[in-house]
């Protein structure tokens, strides 16, 4: 069990420092399913947890020279402020009807990404033929 | 306006900021891939220590649980960051557009 919990948390981190996200969305059911944690509890140990792997992610991209310190800065304070606001509305709206809508408007990005993303790659390629 | 949105979704949805805040960057702000991922790290940085600051004096962080995946995970994160330096930042992309549709789903279901 631990050693399935280490090889997740490994995969966790390789997204992580890949996409730029926090990696909770391994971590949270590894602490739930594999260490046995309650929903509550797994999702306040991945907070924890993350805050090294994001740190080290953030410090070698800062390396790499992609790092926008300002901007990072300002959006991680607006964020930490108005999640607390997104607590809060979780007890007030029709959550259901939200996360349907808050699925479909993630396809929507998923899609613009994707097409921009494919468009790229196609120009890339052409480009590469043509030299 | 970006800082407070995806607080809102994480908070509203127990998403992790970064999987609104990448999309929300490289949309508006015309950051590439890379520039994305390591703005969003460090937002992520201290969305989750406010985060966890909270959850601990609830008393609902598990330390060696905590360490037993967070350990590997920044072994992980040391990979993921080398590799996406070496990965077409339009591949990176198309990868999370895919991730992208996977946590859409799972938002849905659950």
């Amino acid at each position: 069990m631990i050693a399935l919990a280490i090889i997740i948390g490994v995969a966790a981190g390789v997204l992580s420092g890949l996409f730029g996200i926090g990696g909770g969305i391994l971590l949270v059911p590894v602490l739930a399913l594999v260490l046995g944690l309650d929903q509550v509890d797994a999702e306040a140990t991945s907070l924890l947890a993350i805050i090294p792997v994001a740190a080290v992610g953030a410090w070698r991209q800062q390396g790499y020279g992609n790092l926008d310190v300002r901007t990072g800065l300002i959006v991680g304070v607006f964020a930490a402020l108005s999640a607390i606001v997104g607590v809060a509305l979780v007890n007030v709206l029709p959550v259901e009807a939200v996360r349907y809508a808050f699925g479909a408007l993630m396809l929507y990005v998923a899609w613009r990404l994707g097409r921009s993303a494919i468009s790229q790659l196609r120009a890339d390629s052409a480009g590469a033929a043509d030299s | 306006m970006i800082g407070i949105a995806t607080g809102i979704f994480s908070g509203l949805f127990g998403v992790g900021g970064g999987i609104v805040l990448v999309p929300m960057l490289v949309l508006w702000i015309g950051f590439d891939e890379r520039q994305a991922a390591a703005t969003s790290l460090l937002a992520i940085v201290i969305a989750a220590s406010a985060g966890a600051a909270a959850q601990l004096l609830y008393g609902n962080v598990h330390l060696v649980a905590a360490l037993t995946v967070g350990i590997p995970a920044v072994a992980g994160v040391l990979i993921g960051t080398w590799l996406q330096q070496r990965i077409p930042v339009a591949l990176v992309q198309l990868m999370f557009s895919g991730l992208l549709v996977v946590v859409a789903v799972l938002v849905v279901i659950r």
